[in-house]
């Protein structure tokens, strides 16, 4: 499945399991094996916190564009201190990258025809576009409130 | 009035940029129909039965002169001349070209406006009381709450694709005049055991198809943690609010079938998680914005004027005052009240003439500001007392003085089937024709206050859960049909009105006003009392014969 992140197209290089298949992945696992796992939107996350350290990537379903669930689970699998790879997988719009890299996701994964119908430098252009943000981002830049208090620092 | 700064512009002036960006993928096939939907809706763009309708945001219902003004250039260049003030305090534009909407959207940001978030599944434009900074009443001036929280939900990562759409009120007086118990979010302003000023917070208010008031899910919260604990609540309501059932995806129904109690747990856990993590903006912020908000510079006057008592000889004038005016906090000022409820014409609409001597008379007698109100009126809010004949002329030579403020003519509603596609019946037809039964100015002093408010569909719009009287327009197999509703309240007493019996034919509706009218002067003590206290006395039972004329009665005994 085409996948891409910040920088563009991107390639797979996870293992990634169903949640149910968890426990039997991890005590299978090689050293060398990068895990990762495919949770649906309606988990919370603290399912996650005993196993997060010995994950690479969580991978979060977007079932729907319409779906915001994923957002508020990739906040706060960050807040829990999760530091891999965190994927957002499904159906999700390049109106929605910007989001979804400020919620704390690294990639997306999308189906072919999607894929098809919205060319990478639809996506790069779309998070290209809004460059402020009043809320905090784990990627971007400082929140609007944050460069108001350095100006008046300055000041 | 809040000036926006450089990031507030950038970030306004780059929505359009996207907009404009997602209207040209859409034409493209880059974005199909259904993933537009809400992407064009979080920008205010409806299609509608006729058209699209674009909704411009006017926040907390605070206007300048210059930006009624745009408006106006707007409805002219863009629309048909005129602009339909909403129950949110909004403006909606009924014609624009989809073409053409990029356009008007750079039109509003060049005097600080949009429309971020005035429709979709995200916190809508968040409203506040009408009487903001006027008020004696008042603890605080909400504004400077209600434009943080403006800032805070503008395009956030987290919560722009939630289960429905979400409506925040504020209010910082005694009486809420915001109608916060009608909110998915309602907040109070109130004071602390110490004196300092801190926020009640309700959740779970509503109208529509299931009509809820909203519970108090904190009684003091310190104000420099109000952005945690909303994000808690949203954040709660994201994760959990019903998605399967759009009929019952608002944060409402998640309360009521939680409960109270375990909604509260679940936020109040989320907000200790979420506590110290920097979301919450530092005092300097808060005043930077509340000075924005600071008192005009206002004259020192006697209390009574002159020219203002003299006036009140002409007996329309004097209506007009009894009205039309509330009191400011401030003494020789008045809040004066614009109706845009002329008798027999679509409520809240006004033309662009009408706006621009609306902005020419802000700018000469009121600082340079206007109100909008969720009654959809126009509010002057510190006139001069000795200002108001002059104030009153302008209006009468542009067709604005009608002097029906909260009477039975200050009919509130929806767009219904002339403009909907939602709709089920028509509501500004009905709304015209009541008002014209009621035109007579003696009469509707008779009556007194009384709030009729009309809504075409199930969903509202036209607040009828809480109209003295409600008028709902449903079709009942391709007829239409409109159910009748009594004591309904907004205010600090709010109460959701109880059907009075079968739906009956919508020319029968007028009729039926009338006698339900008829009765409650027959019924109330004679110091005056007013249509809802009776109401509240008799209780609903002596109405219900008046939904039926009195020959159907007859034949039916």
């Amino acid at each position: 499945m085409p996948l891409l992140d910040r920088n563009g197209w991107t390639t797979e290089s996870f293992t990634i399991v169903a949640y149910d298949d968890l426990d039997a992945a991890l005590a299978a696992r090689t050293p060398e094996q990068k895990l990762g796992v495919l949770v649906p939107n309606d988990i919370h996350p603290r399912m996650l916190a005993p196993v997060q350290d010995r994950l690479d990537l969580i991978a979060v379903q977007f079932p729907q564009h319409k779906d915001g669930r994923g957002f508020s689970l990739g906040r706060m699998l960050r807040q829990q201190g999760f530091t891999g790879t965190l994927r957002a997988s499904g159906h999700i719009l390049p109106d929605q990258f910007g989001f979804a890299l400020h919620d704390g996701f690294d990639e997306v994964e999308i189906d072919e025809a999607q894929a098809a119908r919205q060319p990478v430098e639809q996506w790069l252009h779309a998070r290209a576009l809004i460059s402020e943000s009043y809320q905090q981002t784990r990627d971007g830049p400082a929140t609007i409130f944050e460069k108001r208090r350095a100006a008046r620092a300055a000041g | 009035m809040y000036r926006y700064d450089e990031f507030d512009e950038t970030l306004v002036r780059e929505r359009v940029a996207q907009f404009r960006d997602q209207v040209e993928r859409r034409i493209a096939g880059a974005l199909t129909e259904e993933e537009f939907v809400l992407i064009r809706q979080m920008n205010g763009l409806y299609l509608q039965l006729h058209a699209y309708m674009l909704r411009v945001a006017i926040p907390y219902g605070t206007l300048s002169a210059r930006q009624m003004r745009q408006l106006a250039l707007i409805a002219d260049r863009h629309d048909r001349g005129y602009g339909h003030f909403t129950t949110r305090q909004n403006i909606q534009f009924n014609w624009p070209r989809l073409k053409e909407v990029a356009d008007i959207l750079d039109l509003l940001a060049d005097v600080e406006m949009h429309c971020i978030q005035t429709s979709g599944n995200c916190i809508r434009n968040v409203t506040a009381d009408h009487y903001a900074g006027v008020a004696a009443d008042e603890i605080e001036d909400p504004r400077p709450t209600a434009e943080l929280i403006r800032q805070w939900s503008s395009l956030h990562p987290e919560f722009s694709w939630l289960p429905r759409k979400f409506k925040i009120a504020v209010t910082g007086a005694a009486e809420d005049r915001a109608a916060i118990g009608v909110h998915d979010i309602g907040i109070r302003i109130v004071r602390g055991e110490a004196g300092e000023t801190g926020y009640q917070v309700m959740v779970g208010g509503g109208l529509g198809r299931t009509p809820m008031i909203g519970k108090i899910v904190r009684d003091f919260l310190p104000r420099g943690e109000l952005l945690s604990y909303l994000e808690a609540i949203l954040r709660v309501y994201n994760l959990e609010g019903r998605r399967d059932n759009k009929y019952k995806a608002r944060v409402k129904i998640l309360v009521h079938e939680l409960g109270v109690e375990a909604f509260t747990a679940r936020v109040e856990e989320e907000f200790a998680a979420l506590a110290g993590r920097g979301i919450d903006v530092d005092a300097e912020e808060i005043a930077r914005i509340a000075a924005y908000f600071a008192p005009p510079a206002y004259e020192t006057l006697p209390p009574v004027s002159e020219a203002f008592e003299a006036a009140k000889r002409d007996p329309d004038f004097a209506r007009f005052a009894r009205n039309n005016l509330f009191p400011h906090k401030v003494p020789g000022y008045t809040a004066l009240t614009v109706s845009l409820k002329p008798i027999g014409k679509p409520p809240g609409d006004a033309t662009a003439d009408q706006m621009r001597v609306l902005a020419d008379l802000a700018e000469a007698y009121s600082f340079g500001e206007l109100r909008v109100t969720h009654v959809q009126n126009i509010v002057l809010p510190h006139v001069r007392l000795d200002d108001v004949p002059s104030v009153w002329a302008a209006l009468v030579e542009a067709g604005l003085a009608d002097a029906n403020v909260g009477l039975i003519t200050d009919i509130i509603s929806c767009p219904g089937m002339d403009y909907c596609k939602l709709a089920t019946a028509r509501s500004i037809p009905i709304a015209e024709e009541i008002s014209k039964r009621f035109a007579d100015a003696e009469r509707q002093a008779l009556i007194g206050r009384l709030g009729i408010k009309i809504s075409g569909c199930i969903n509202a719009c036209g607040h009828h859960h809480v109209g003295h009287i409600g008028i709902l327009g449903l079709d009942k197999a391709g007829v239409e049909n409109y159910q009748i509703t009594l004591g309904g309240d907004p205010g600090d007493r709010t109460a959701l009105g109880e059907r009075l019996g079968p739906g009956i034919d919508g020319d029968e509706v007028p009729a039926a006003i009338e006698r339900i009218v008829d009765l409650y002067l027959h019924l109330r003590t004679g110091d005056g009392e007013e249509f809802i206290d009776t109401l509240r006395r008799v209780g609903l039972d002596p109405f219900r014969e008046a939904l039926q004329p009195r020959e159907t009665i007859r034949a039916a005994a």
